[in-house]
């Protein structure tokens, strides 16, 4: 063991140097100006104008209608990574509980179809689905944003491994002590998979937070853009004899990050909560 | 409470295996009936259509006079205990006792009343803000009766409960059973594959094998007057000798060896002996007696279990332990202590010789009259 410490340190050490260096990076290169980071390229020391670079970032409007802040497209992205994973956790449960607590016909070969779909990217389906809500006017809608979305076959797959081990005693006793299914799902199965839920949500917020090509399809109305097509939109906007705001750019990308790290951080608690004591 | 009637019940599964066949068991009201047998006799399968946990292919389940054959389980007035216990591992014991009463509309304050009540007849009342899982196994079985206990309950099932203890504690726990159930007075049904637990719990005993009733009947008068020979080789350990022999007039012939009956028993030639292994004892000089080959000894400190053979085929005495183990040993048996069975059906002739044993035979119902066999 002793032979091997420093060497353990250095690995992780390294690891630490690649994993948050860039971030550094980009958090220094955010505190200086436009100009600056033109002509001396990234910055790894703070430059003195942290505090006036979010601010603008966060208040100032922007874009094409001139309406779009940094917080409104915060905001967007929130109810988009929130709404996505929040939806998915719910239907994919009752997916989950239909499929493995209902004797119903073809519920082997429901699964297995949805199954299949996990093989199925979005983008495959994007031309349609996008249709479908063109069609329904739901377009420039947060329900056009995330509705579309919601089926998760990675989720029902999950919900459904984990409640093949409840145990089927715990719903013998249950249904001796009166609980239909209804009071079965909310009393029993919702509690027992608290963990499963914490780790589903990490997942799935990220996953909508991180959204690009769906959220640029459905919103042309600026006021539904999201933090990260924001990102772009500012790299975009300034073409021609303007500098590109890069400061905001990386201002904004930092932004980006902090509700994702927050969500896994407090989650985070609570799935390895679950996994020490984990006993059904 | 209630009695429970159960009249020709039969549990067939899709493809056609019959798990139960055809079983009827009249249980009175307040009585402790185990159903015992080997893994797959059908002894939970039963349970579990009491229950309501699987449906009944055929026949009729009576609690009270009520057919409860299409009655939800919850509206079956039973309560059940399960082998792994099944507690709600999120909820607190206390939680996990009130459950079934809040779900039924129970006001608060009986239920506190009736959880307190169970909980200081288990000894549970320092445990009922923990969870399950701070509880140890005879905690949680505990408060698995619990749960069972606070609902009042027309009658208890009891599916191997004890299985998941260690063997200290499981003998403990079932005297906590028997007490509770005697104090409660509440009709019982218990399924266990331990022939110890089963003798030592019941009132009544129902020997299950392959889906089918081998024999109802007290501990004792099963143990003593087996209705066959899978019964005589299931209860009591030892397991009981079972040697097959041939009857020639009056004596009996194992092979080379023979006792003499003295009298002329009522039961073809051919013929399964069965001999507990402590009514075996030394032959003193004068007796007639079998030589057994000695194999091997268990010393189980109180008695001595002797293993050998009888011209080739196994038996086990079970002797005192200050008794000198040679390397033959006669042993000799009291012919009212032998035990018959069909050589082929393996059913039990009734005892042929009169007085003895004649009281017990009366009140065991599956028990073959040697009148049916002649």
């Amino acid at each position: 063991m002793h032979r091997t410490k420093l060497f353990d340190h250095v690995i992780l050490m390294m690891g630490v140097f690649f994993m948050v260096g860039p971030l550094l990076v980009a958090l220094m290169t955010s505190s200086h100006e436009a100009a600056d980071i033109h002509r001396n390229g990234l910055q790894i020391l703070p430059g003195g104008h942290f505090i006036d670079t979010y601010t603008t970032v966060l208040t100032r409007e922007g874009g094409f209608t001139g309406k779009i802040t940094g917080l409104r497209m915060m905001m967007n992205s929130l109810i988009l990574g929130i709404g996505f994973a929040a939806g998915k956790i719910i239907l994919s449960m009752l997916a989950a509980y239909a499929l493995v607590y209902f004797r119903f016909r073809f519920a082997t070969i429901t699964f297995w179809m949805i199954f299949t779909t996990l093989l199925l990217p979005l983008e495959v389906r994007i031309l349609p689905s996008y249709e479908v809500m063109n069609t329904l006017k739901l377009t420039n809608t947060y329900t056009g944003l995330i509705v579309p979305l919601l089926a998760s076959a990675t989720g029902t797959f999950y919900f459904r491994q984990f409640f093949k081990s409840i145990p089927d005693e715990l719903l013998e006793a249950a249904r001796i002590d009166g609980a239909g299914p209804f009071k079965f799902f909310i009393d029993v199965i919702v509690p027992l998979s608290k963990t499963m839920i914490a780790a589903i949500f990490i997942i799935m917020f990220v996953y909508g937070w991180n959204q690009y090509l769906w959220p640029t399809l459905m919103t042309t109305d600026e006021s539904f853009f999201t933090l990260v097509r924001g990102i772009k939109q500012i790299l975009l906007v300034w073409v021609g004899s303007n500098i590109p705001d890069y400061n905001e750019a990386f201002a904004l990308a930092i932004l980006a990050m902090v509700p994702p790290v927050m969500i896994v951080m407090i989650f985070q608690r609570w799935f390895i909560k679950g996994l020490t004591e984990s006993d059904k | 409470m209630a009695a429970i009637n159960i009249t020709n019940v039969s549990k067939i599964y899709a493809g056609g295996v019959e798990a139960v066949k055809s079983v009827s068991i009249d249980i009175a009201d307040g009585e402790f009936i185990v159903l015992v047998g080997p893994s797959g006799c059908g002894k939970s399968t039963l349970l579990r259509m009491v229950a309501g946990l699987e449906a009944i292919s055929k026949g009729t389940v009576e609690i009270g006079d009520r057919v409860i054959n299409d009655v939800e389980p919850a509206e079956r007035d039973i309560a059940m205990v399960f082998q792994n216990y099944a507690l709600y591992p999120h909820m607190t014991v206390y939680n996990n006792l009130a459950y079934g009463l809040k779900n039924r509309g129970t006001p608060k304050a009986e239920i506190d009343a009736r959880v307190a009540e169970a909980a200081r007849m288990l000894e549970i009342e320092q445990y009922l803000t923990r969870k399950p899982r701070a509880l140890s196994g005879g905690q949680r079985q505990r408060v698995a009766m619990g749960r069972a206990i606070v609902r009042k309950p027309a009658a208890f099932l009891f599916d191997e409960p004890l299985s998941n203890l260690d063997a200290k504690l499981r003998v403990s726990m079932r005297g906590e059973i028997k007490q509770l159930q005697k104090r409660l007075g509440t009709t019982s049904l218990y399924v266990t594959h331990d022939q110890l637990e089963a003798m030592t719990l019941a009132d009544r005993l129902v020997v299950l094998n392959g889906g089918q009733i081998e024999q109802i009947g007290r501990p004792l008068d099963v143990y003593h007057t087996p209705a066959s020979t899978f019964v005589a080789s299931f209860i009591g350990s030892p397991a009981m000798n079972l040697l097959r022999g041939t009857r020639e007039g009056t004596q009996l012939h194992f092979g080379s060896q023979m006792l003499d009956l003295n009298r002329a028993p009522a039961f073809p030639g051919q013929i399964t002996v069965g001999m507990r292994a402590e009514d075996l004892r030394v032959a003193a000089a004068g007796d007639q007696s079998l030589t057994m080959k000695v194999e091997y000894i268990e010393e189980l400190g109180a008695q001595r279990l002797v293993h050998g053979t009888i011209d080739g085929k196994k038996l086990t005495a079970s002797l005192s332990p200050d008794i000198e183990i040679g390397e033959t040993m006669a042993l000799t048996i009291t012919p009212e202590r032998l035990h018959f069975f069909d050589a082929d059906t393996g059913k039990r002739f009734d005892q042929p010789f009169a007085n003895a044993g004649s009281d017990r035979m009366s009140t065991s119902a599956n028990v073959i009259k040697l009148e049916n066999a002649l």
